[in-house]
């Protein structure tokens, strides 16, 4: 496969998801905003800046996070590279690159988002019609997750694309727990806010229900850790990501003449710390430490990745 | 339609037909055929105009008809031009003996724009340079076409010949039925046949075709995505592809591979910025070194616009001549060099009567259509053709035969072009037919997308009866409560069978 057919498919994977992940975290943290006092809801918005990792270029705009400015910022706003906009458009551009490699259906699911997107009224994502555009864009993520897994063939198209969307998703785990790491030190108490936290994190990935399956109890802030970091059953979860992005990336390497880089090992590695791992090892040594640590691997990873697959190697 | 409203023959189904359908109806046909377009993403870039930068080029729900001997003249016609125009490429770039006949003025190929000096006593694999045409054909009475230009380079079009069929196919399904259509859904096949034909010699087994293209902003790269997911081959840019000791690799995520040929879609001057223009960026530096050790095939050659040249038009039937010693079986329209001064005076005085053309412009832009123009217009383009007279052409404009289109007010005539595309490698191959482009306003002579044109399908029908003896099989197993006799389910698994039938139906119509 061409390395930049390969580079289009993997952020496309990437963009897809992105936009997706976004919307839950707007709308988990609209419900957060909703409890907390007036006084604390632009520390929920501002977390949530942090979680997308778009502070920055946000507060180079805007002088505070309020909500209407984080909403409008993380939604519609083209500058915001991180912003839903910006990802729909650059999945469509990615896609539109390598049309010949994705089925009709991703395509479509694609194409049709990006036209509806272009058409859409700007006060959509004002008042009450917020929660409906967050659950139409949640909704297209889906449909376009859904195409390419029940139309691809299990080739490198399908593989790179599927890299991408783990990858994203991996990394979004890590940024939605972490901005909210301080709710589940070991010394904090079982306080209602605390416990609106717990929700906050799990509804963002569509876990509260899981949780429920899996242990049956009152939300106790070392299980929520060990359903997001260490359940493989989650398919949100830091281990089920990972053993993706390992097994896929071997499957890329043994199509691809067998070669292994670093990004193998980094992958491997990371892998294993989600699987050889207890929650109470990780909460000892440090929630927020653990998920930095793993957010900057995971950059690597993506770097790693970069080099031996999607740039372009030379001799 | 001609100039006496009578309809030829091959209409005649689709006449009663077109009676048989309201207006209504076509044009609820005409909205689908739209929204198919737009989901499927057939557009095309439009420049100088703001809005929308993805277009779709209208299409005309009625299809173009001709009839199997029209197409099988014109087709022996087609070939013979484009070996012509193979043979005048060779000669031109090597000893040049039709100029040294005296039968093409020199400066005229020598001096030319189109003419690549860095060509001169290259000869590409098998004499094949214009391995795509596509011939711009007119036709002004039943049996009488006109060549309106050749098309060397890069001509566009065909991804609209295959899609416009298959927008046809899902519209109209009974009508196609009731017609024989000569098929053209092998077109892709046919056209990596012909590229792998042109692999360098040294090439050993199946050559790695690719086709190569300036990228998703080209106004054409809906067609150059097509093509090359129809040929399952790759699609590249030129930052995928790189030169090392003359040969051409592209960058894969198993390391470099090795390109035999390239059917790029870049023009000449972009190709290779070693060897033309410097400031290309969509182009591979080293590609002409690497075509020149004869270790890569390029489709088309670098060079052939001189062949497409509408100052040597003219000369295309000469080459027929000389070339083939055959007489040219498509004629030319009559043209009128502005450079030649007895041509320019009547040129000059005859502007109402004329089409003028820039001797090298494409897409239909800085044309006078001189019977439509404004007297305004005709003097701008007679200070133009006096400041600058090599530089312009002139046509007659000739009584060209109109085809039912569906208008605004109801169906009615409009007129057409045909660019049908030739393939040429160790043979020449053609799909019957090719993409017919209708003038969408009423008397407008203009049929390019830029300028409002549309475009048409185009049916070349067979005669033939269908060939005897069909495959028989038997009929498909049904239970047994459906059939009177023959393999049956066991008596309680029929009934329940149909009885899940039967409430299965009942939801349906509810």
């Amino acid at each position: 496969m061409l390395s930049r057919t390969a580079d289009c498919l993997f952020w496309l994977g990437r963009y897809s998801e992105r936009a997706g992940n976004v919307a839950r975290g707007l709308a988990a943290t609209l419900r957060m905003a909703m409890l907390a006092q007036p006084l604390s809801a632009e520390d929920e918005w501002r977390s949530l800046l942090i979680a997308t990792g778009s502070e920055p270029g946000f507060l180079a705009k805007h002088p505070a996070p309020t909500a209407e400015a984080v909403i409008h910022w993380l939604t519609l706003d083209l500058d915001n590279p991180s912003g839903i906009a910006a990802c729909v458009e650059a999945g469509r551009r990615n896609a539109r690159t390598v049309r010949t490699a994705l089925t009709v259906d991703m395509w479509e699911a694609i194409n049709d988002t990006w036209i509806e997107f272009r058409r859409l009224d700007p006060s959509v994502t004002k008042g009450d019609r917020l929660p409906g555009f967050l659950d139409w864009v949640k909704s297209r993520t889906l449909l376009f997750n859904g195409a390419a897994t029940d139309t691809m063939l299990r080739d490198d198209a399908w593989r790179f694309v599927h890299l991408g969307t783990m990858l994203e998703r991996a990394d979004n785990t890590a940024r939605l727990l972490d901005v909210r790491h301080a709710a589940f030190d070991a010394s904090g108490g079982a306080d209602a806010s605390h416990y609106a936290q717990w929700q906050a994190v799990l509804r963002s990935v569509s876990a509260l229900r899981a949780y429920q399956h899996v242990f049956h109890a009152r939300l106790q802030p070392q299980l929520v850790v060990e359903l997001l970091l260490l359940r493989k059953e989650l398919p949100r979860s830091l281990l089920a990501c990972y053993r993706s992005v390992e097994s896929v990336l071997d499957a890329i390497a043994d199509n691809n003449g067998g070669t292994r880089g670093a990004c193998h090992s980094l992958a491997a590695q990371l892998h294993a710390s989600m699987r050889d791992t207890e929650t109470a090892d990780i909460l000892e040594q440090g929630l927020h430490g653990f998920l930095t640590g793993t957010i900057d691997r995971n950059i690597e990873l993506g770097q790693q990745i970069g080099l031996l697959y999607l740039n372009g190697r030379q001799p | 339609m001609h100039a006496e409203g009578a309809i030829r023959s091959p209409y005649a189904e689709m006449a009663r037909f077109l009676d048989a359908t309201g207006q209504e109806a076509l044009d609820q046909k005409r909205r689908e055929a739209e929204v198919l377009f737009r989901r499927i993403g057939v557009t095309f870039a439009v420049y100088t105009e703001g809005g929308d930068p993805e277009r779709l080029i209208p299409f005309d729900v009625i299809p173009r008809i001709l009839a199997r001997d029209e197409w099988e003249r014109l087709s022996q016609g087609l070939e013979q031009r484009v070996r012509a125009l193979n043979a005048f490429l060779t000669d031109v770039y090597g000893e040049q003996a039709i100029i040294k006949a005296g039968r093409i003025p020199p400066e005229l190929v020598l001096q030319n724009e189109g003419y690549l000096p860095q060509m001169r006593g290259f000869v590409p694999p098998g004499g094949v340079w214009t391995v795509i045409s596509g011939i711009d054909l007119v036709r002004t009475e039943a049996d009488q076409f006109y060549v309106l230009e050749d098309n060397c380079r890069t001509p566009s079009g065909v991804s609209y010949m295959l899609e416009n069929r298959e927008a046809m196919f899902r519209l109209f399904p009974e009508i196609c039925a009731r017609h024989r259509i000569a098929p053209v859904s092998h077109y892709p096949e046919e056209l990596l046949e012909t590229l792998k034909s042109i692999a360098p010699e040294s090439c050993s087994g199946t050559p790695n075709v690719v086709v190569l293209t300036p990228g998703p902003y080209n106004s054409a790269y809906y067609e150059h995505s097509f093509l090359a997911d129809e040929m399952g081959v790759e699609l590249v840019e030129g930052a995928d592809l790189f030169v090392r000791d003359e040969m051409v690799f592209m960058r894969t995520t198993a390391g470099p591979k090795r390109v035999d040929v390239i059917y790029r879609r870049i023009d000449d001057d972009f190709i290779d910025p070693e060897c033309f223009r410097a400031d290309s960026v969509v182009g591979v530096p080293g590609l002409m070194a690497a075509y020149r050790a004869g270790n890569v095939s390029l489709a088309n050659a670098p060079g052939t616009g001189i062949a497409d040249d509408k100052a040597v038009y003219p000369y295309v039937p000469e080459m027929v001549r000389f070339y083939l010693k055959e007489e040219p079986i498509l004629s030319n329209v009559p043209t009128f060099m502005c450079e030649r001064p007895a041509d320019q005076d009547y040129v000059l005085a005859n502007l109402d009567k004329l089409v003028v053309k820039l001797a090298r412009g494409s897409g239909g832009y800085g044309m006078l259509v001189g019977p439509h123009a404004t007297q305004e217009q005709r003097d701008d383009f007679a200070g133009r053709i006096k400041a600058r007279p090599g530089d312009y052409i002139a046509q007659p404009t000739l009584a060209l035969s109109t085809v039912p289109t569906l208008g605004e007010a109801g169906i009615g005539p409009r007129h057409v072009d045909l660019r049908p595309f030739v393939l040429f490698g160790k043979e020449v191959r053609m799909v019957p037919g090719g993409l017919t482009r209708v003038a969408l306003r009423e008397g407008s002579l203009v049929v390019n997308s830029s300028q409002g044109g549309g475009t048409k399908d185009t049916w070349v029908l067979m005669e033939d009866p269908p060939a005897e003896g069909q495959l028989a099989l038997p009929p498909p197993e049904e239970p047994a409560a459906l059939q009177s006799q023959g393999q049956s389910q066991s008596q309680s698994q029929g009934k329940s069978q149909s009885q899940g039938q039967s409430s299965r139906q009942q939801q349906g119509e509810g």
